[in-house]
């Protein structure tokens, strides 16, 4: 295992968060603060609670997740994306480094810098609703998980971007209406039994719904459910990811 | 001796219509300074690039001092350092992090003391904590050497080096390469300018459409450049040479009709009228005669010739 080569890729995705906290850190945690204030303390109070929870503090981990999984998508994409269209990747495919090596690197890195948006959202969120959190562990657990997971994806689309274009719309065009079809801001039990079945094809909902358990206890889909998903969900990624690798697919000639 | 790097058999097919590299093989000796010289698109970025990992291969094997490139890449690239053709370079880093940064990537663990060596040698050392984008394209091709140098390499490949490059980076720059060749380091350097070649390399490959057509020490290629050739046309086809001629190492074409024989220019004695009595005394009549002097500029000229 070349540990240097991690650490290295490591450090300078890190350092190219840290150059730019405006953008990577303070807009991400505002913008999802926006929608706390918006949904939970001014709209928020005219709608009936869910299942024994205030709406404010309902949407709480969906949002959280939202704001997971968009950035997890970027950061992820944006890491790999850039040495390929500057064409710097070319010291990493020289380097004597593995795919398993490259992606520790990019992937931790990426899923380091949600991880720390998600624990600011979660303590900014705190000023403005009643947060209580059941099942501490399990919460950490999916937010590993799903950082971890929506890196990876975010790494796969960055390696299979032909251009700046794709970069941006497949996370618009496919994360972002996921994330708000898959139960950030209703309970999938108000849905007509047609969408309800639907739904469950959106693997996003198994992320939120058992978020929202290690929350609430409250959840649209069993826990053990949730979390074999996300896991399922975490290994097909790496499988595609190891192919990549493997044939060199849009990343050598 | 082992060489350092063998390459056999080495292909590199891009579409059915597009062949970068045919069955090519080559030995690098080490501690040589091996030039490749090429017009555009005659495969020397492809044949590098293959080498270190960046290309795959369509077929043939590469082997770095005894490691295969693929199955034991790590062992084989941990050896070489490579500056590509391209300027490309991170733009928000400093140059300190990112020299640092290459060392880490090739598994070595930090050591200030050879990146402050590798950047004072290219003169970084004032701009180490620049932003790269500060630098002028001058500068930043210096960082890519800083960036290949920072992990020790054994074997170090520099495409087109002097490619856009003022003069006094091009002087350092030789003397960077002769210093590292004195210190062990094999360098492996492709151009288009033959005088560079002729300065700077132990041996010159010349590389065109995919093909190494020709491979040899720059001493013995010189002294091809100084010899010429007399090709005499026969009118009558001969089955072979006399042996009274023998003397002369003379070559008969293939079909008989046009005897060549090679000789020194710069000799006191060419040997031609001698040989021309000779010839009369053998009774072997000539209805022409022509000299031609092959230099590497021509073979050069006349490869990019047939290319277009």
């Amino acid at each position: 295992m070349n540990f240097e080569a991690i650490k290295a890729i490591y450090r300078f995705e890190m350092a190219r968060t840290f150059r730019t906290p405006l953008q990577s850190i303070i807009s991400p945690v505002i913008s999802t603060s926006l929608y706390f204030i918006v949904f939970g303390a001014a709209i928020g109070s005219r709608i009936t609670e869910i299942e024994g929870v205030s709406y404010g503090a309902f949407i709480v981990p969906g949002l959280i997740m939202l704001m997971i999984l968009t950035q997890s998508v970027s950061n992820g994409s944006f890491g790999i994306f850039f040495p390929k269209f500057l064409g710097t990747i070319y010291e990493l495919l020289s380097a004597p480094v593995s795919y398993l090596e490259i992606i520790i690197g990019y992937v931790g890195a990426a899923a380091t810098k949600s991880l720390i948006l998600g624990v600011l959202v979660l303590a900014t969120a705190g000023f403005f609703v009643p947060l209580r959190v059941d099942h501490p562990v399990w919460m950490l657990l999916f937010l590993v998980l799903t950082a971890v997971t929506f890196s990876l994806v975010g790494f796969i689309i960055g390696i299979l971007a032909k251009g700046m274009e794709q970069l941006q719309t497949v996370p618009l065009l496919i994360i972002t209406p996921l994330t708000f079809l898959g139960g950030t801001f209703y309970s999938l039990s108000v849905l007509p039994p047609f969408w309800h079945a639907v739904s469950l094809f959106n693997p996003v909902v198994y992320l939120i719904s058992g978020f929202r358990w290690s929350f609430y206890g409250i959840a649209d889909v069993n826990v053990a459910v949730s979390l074999g998903m996300t896991i399922a969900f975490l290994l097909a990624c790496l499988v595609i990811v190891a192919w990549i690798f493997r044939t060199g697919y849009r990343l050598k000639a | 001796m082992q060489p350092i790097i063998s390459i056999s058999g080495l292909s590199k097919t891009y579409s059915p219509d597009f062949v970068a590299l045919r069955h090519l093989d080559l030995e690098i000796r080490r501690g040589e300074i091996l030039a490749l010289l090429g017009p555009n698109g005659a495969g020397k970025t492809t044949l590098i690039s293959i080498v270190c990992g960046i290309v795959n291969p369509s077929s043939g094997t590469v082997t770095v001092d005894g490691h295969d490139i693929i199955s034991d890449y790590r062992a084989a690239r941990s050896m070489i350092g490579l500056v590509p053709q391209e300027l490309t370079t991170d733009a928000f880093e400093t140059v300190w992090a990112t020299v640092s940064h290459s060392r880490g990537l090739f598994g070595l663990r930090p050591n200030p003391a050879h990146i402050e060596k590798v950047l004072r040698d290219l003169t970084l050392w004032d701009k180490r904590d620049s932003k790269i984008m500060q630098l002028s394209g001058g500068m930043k091709r210096r960082v890519m050497i800083a960036k290949a140098l920072s992990h020790e390499p054994q074997i170090l490949f520099l495409d087109e080096p002097t490619a856009g490059v003022d003069v006094e980076l091009r002087k350092d720059m030789w003397a960077m390469v002769r210093r590292l060749r004195s210190s062990g380091v094999t360098i492996i350097l492709t151009t288009h300018y033959i005088a560079e070649a002729e300065e700077m390399a132990d041996r010159i490959g010349v590389i065109h459409k995919g093909e190494l057509v020709l491979v040899e020490e720059k001493a013995e290629l010189m002294r091809k450049l100084g010899s010429k050739q007399l090709i005499l046309e026969l009118p009558d086809r001969l089955d072979a040479i006399p042996a009274d001629l023998a003397a002369y190492q003379l070559s008969l074409s293939g079909d008989g009709t046009a005897m060549t024989y090679t000789y020194d220019a710069q000799g006191e004695r060419t040997g031609i009228s001698a040989l021309l009595q000779d010839l009369a005394r053998s009774g072997i009549q000539f209805k022409d005669l022509q000299t031609t002097q092959s230099s590497l500029e021509e073979i050069f000229v006349d490869l990019v010739r047939d290319g277009q």
